[in-house]
């Protein structure tokens, strides 16, 4: 097999010509202005990061979709998680970019200078070792994610329920793409012309559910993967679709996903969960978009193991971090951006993480405009 | 020197103890046993209260840096070599002969003599490579969850040869950007082997001090503008630096910057940006342009500077500071100073 | 939104008791991963994130790909 598409790490190698190639393509295949929205942060990250947007020229516009599960987790549940890492006997673990994410109280690596024992985990299994070492202590994991992290957390919840480990519980905030694409799409002040569908939830849950929405709401979703071809491949898929005029999913990562997804996983996520209206930060309440821990499993459930009492929190009204995610406004049109809203300081849900427009846009693209003018040819 | 201790004292010199860093008998006992016969040189010898130098001719350097790292074993290095050759490096960067060195223990109550020992040589070895003395030091011992382990602090005086000036207000517009070696091995060694997130891999710090290699570069072509050694933060933060304090607008080539393999694997599987991630044994080095292919060759004589590489240049002086990277499809983005640590992410 | 990079299946072993895992090679690197929910021999590639396997790569697939890529290039060569 070829190592270079597969084993997409070594970005080194990816070819030149290809992405060449490809964005002509692209380019040739328009005739009108399109706007396409790209669901996910990893796909928001890597468009900026490679420069794709600039590639593509200003008759595509990528729009940023919501789907940072870091970002859109509300506020009011990282600030309990900020209350329970200060009780005492409690080891708070997450995933890093979580870690840092600030609630109305701050963040849980500022929980930590409160003394609280806040651990870095790459993978919700690593909470048994510390389980077993920790027998006096209760360890629990701050469960964020999509439909591809969540059957991980199951999978972690219905291990302790199995082998009878007392000393873990998962305070979950877990959300569904489909949901909240309903939702988005349900707005026709959006102007979305096609979507980019993220590969990798679709891995685990399949893309028989996007077929209806692209049915319902009249729009081709191409199934996209994250490396620069694999972008620009689901991108020029999509641009077909919407010339064509035909409405359906197109597969452009088969690599990698398969139409019923990975059944083992979504059966995992049926038996450990039930789904409710969830919400989401920036955007609010939106129904069946959540998954929460079910009756049989609600022992692990942290927020009903511990008493913390859940506040409302008041967000600032300046920041347009909604719009942003749905795709009505690009981060460099809020009137806070880069001033007051920055990553050291955010102020709204698409700052919080890198994986968020407001983030990717402040790292990658500020000021990108006037870097070196036409000076492409002075190096190497 | 005579060994006139009970041999009942000489059982219980396992751990370190309170009374390790008191001043007092024990506290003697622990340096001549254990500080003295390693770091042995003439001006540590004398034995006073601070080491006593002869006085040089024209400019010093003078450097302090304080060590914490954890794990304070790693494949590659260990806490003792990272606080010799990290000073020698500052040194370095200042276009300087590092020359003397002090060192400060604080050390953990409970903490393995044996672990102390090893430590020890393995400061000792650093500085022989990098033919530096440590002249003189203290010890201090905490209660038990005080400090984790031991910390080291060192400091460090070099000689700074005629004709020599580092500094961020020499750098010019055009000026070539070299790295010396591969980057973020470091950071990605350190963080393999924090207890949560273990993989294995054959990465190994790169620790190393670089003082022999850059004193034949500044020999040959005394003209280099600027040096900086780009550890916590990365490259990105260090050329961050030196943009804000000298207005320079930097432009990188992406496929230029080396990075094994592994090292790129390992930022992938964890989502870190390379650039972003410590280095202990590379130095970015500022020098005018049509040196450029004299100092990779000097460089990659050297097994420290084996993949040194000309990763970029100074586009702009007196400007907004800015850097710049290009990656191979010719689209551009900025790079910053890292905001907080890197931590691995998931999404 | 989910980092999930591509490994290949070394050795099936029990390093998490009451799991399928197995060591996974990224690139250089091995890492122990579940792989409960994927149906994999050693020389098998998945794509791993957060500690599991939540796909196998299926390699004809990923030619077939890169094949297209190659012949969108080739159609601007000719």
């Amino acid at each position: 097999m070829n190592n270079r598409f597969i084993m997409g790490i070594y970005k080194r190698e990816v070819k030149k010509e290809h992405v060449n190639a490809l964005v002509r393509k692209i380019k040739e295949n328009i005739s009108q202005p399109l706007r396409i929205m790209e669901i996910c942060g990893g796909q928001t990250h890597a468009l900026l990061k490679y420069g794709i947007q600039e590639l593509l020229g200003d008759k595509i516009t990528m729009i940023h979709g919501p789907g940072c599960p870091v970002c859109v987790t509300p506020q009011n549940i990282i600030d309990k998680a900020f209350d329970l890492s200060l009780e005492k006997n409690i080891i708070m673990t997450t995933f890093g970019d979580m870690a840092r994410v600030p609630g109305s109280k701050g963040s849980l690596l500022y929980a930590k200078s409160f003394g609280a024992d806040i651990r870095i985990l790459y993978s919700p299994l690593d909470i048994f070792q510390i389980a077993s070492e920790n027998n006096d202590k209760e360890i629990v994991f701050f469960s964020i994610g999509f439909e591809t992290t969540a059957p991980i957390h199951a999978l972690a919840i219905k291990y302790a329920f199995d082998n009878d480990i007392q000393n873990v519980s998962f305070l979950t905030s877990l959300v569904t793409v489909p949901a909240a694409l309903k939702y988005l799409l349900s707005d026709r002040d959006a102007e979305i012309d096609g979507i980019l569908g993220a590969g990798h939830v679709c891995a685990v849950s399949g893309y028989e559910d996007y077929e209806k929405l692209a049915e319902e709401f009249k729009v081709p979703i191409s199934i996209t993967g994250f490396e620069p071809e694999e972008l620009l491949l689901g991108i020029l898929n999509c641009v077909n679709l919407i010339v064509k005029g035909e409405h359906c999913v197109i597969n452009s990562y088969p690599e990698v996903v398969v139409r019923k997804g990975n059944e083992k996983a979504i059966g995992l996520i049926n038996e450990v969960f039930d789904v409710f209206d969830n919400n989401w930060r920036g955007l609010g309440v939106i129904p069946k978009s959540g998954l929460i821990i079910n009756k049989k499993y609600e022992h692990y459930n942290s927020a009903l193991r511990f008493k913390i009492s859940d506040k409302d929190v008041i967000i600032n009204v300046d920041c347009r971090a909604g719009e942003i995610m749905r795709g009505k406004l690009q981060p460099n049109e809020c009137s806070l951006f880069g001033r007051l809203c920055n990553p050291d300081n955010p102020q709204g849900a698409s700052m919080v993480s890198s994986e968020g427009a407001c983030a990717a846009y402040y790292l990658y693209s500020r000021n990108i405009v006037n870097l070196i003018g036409n000076r492409k040819d002075v190096l190497f | 020197m005579i060994n006139m201790d009970c041999p009942l004292e000489e059982k219980n010199f396992e751990t370190i103890q309170l009374a390790h860093g008191g001043g007092g008998r024990m506290s003697q006992k622990l340096i001549e046993r254990l500080f003295y016969p390693e770091f042995s040189n003439p001006y540590l010898n004398q034995q006073h209260d601070g080491a006593v130098i002869p006085i040089v001719e024209g400019e010093i350097a003078y450097t302090t840096d304080s060590y914490v790292v954890n794990p304070i074993f790693f494949n590659g290095g260990d806490i003792g070599d990272l606080a010799i050759n990290g000073t020698v490096n500052d040194l370095t960067c200042c276009g300087a002969v590092p020359k003397f060195l002090t060192s400060a223990f604080i050390i953990e109550e409970g903490f393995a003599v044996s672990d102390l020992k090893r430590i020890v040589a393995s400061m000792q070895k650093a500085a022989q490579k990098a033919e530096v003395c440590i002249v003189t030091g203290d010890t201090k011992v905490v209660d038990k969850g005080k400090c984790d382990k031991i910390f080291i602090n060192t400091s460090g005086i070099g000689i700074i040869p005629k004709g020599i000036k580092i500094h961020p207000s020499m750098i010019k517009k055009g000026d070539a950007v070299i790295i010396t070696g591969a980057i973020a091995e470091h950071g990605i060694t350190i963080l393999s082997e924090r207890g949560n997130i273990n993989f294995e891999s054959d990465l190994k710090s790169d620790t190393a001090s670089l003082n022999k290699m850059i004193q034949y570069l500044l020999k040959e072509i005394p003209q280099v503008h600027l040096m900086r050694d780009p550890t916590r933060g990365g490259i990105s933060s260090t050329l961050n630096e030196i943009a804000e304090a000298a207005s320079l607008k930097i432009l990188l080539e992406e496929e230029a910057i080396p990075v094994k393999e592994s090292v790129l694997a390992a930022c992938d599987l964890l989502g870190l940006d390379p650039l972003y991630v410590a280095n202990e044994g590379v130095m970015s080095i500022f020098l005018p342009k049509n040196k450029t292919e004299r100092a990779l060759e000097i460089l990659h004589y050297f097994e420290e500077g084996k993949n040194a590489s000309l990763i970029g240049y100074v586009l702009d002086s007196n400007c907004v500071p800015q850097v710049i990277v290009r990656n191979k499809f010719g689209t551009m983005r900025v790079v910053e100073m890292l905001s907080g640590e890197q931590l691995p992410r998931i999404c | 939104m989910c980092l999930a990079i591509p490994g290949k299946i070394e050795m099936i072993n029990d390093s998490l008791k009451g799991l399928k895992m197995a060591k996974v090679n990224f690139g250089g690197l091995t890492k122990n991963i579940c792989i409960e929910w994927v149906d994999v021999k050693v020389g098998d590639y998945v794509m791993a994130h957060a500690g599991v396997a939540i796909s196998k790569v299926d390699t004809q697939e990923a030619e077939n790909s890169l094949k297209r890529l190659d012949a969108i290039l080739s159609d601007f060569n000719n």
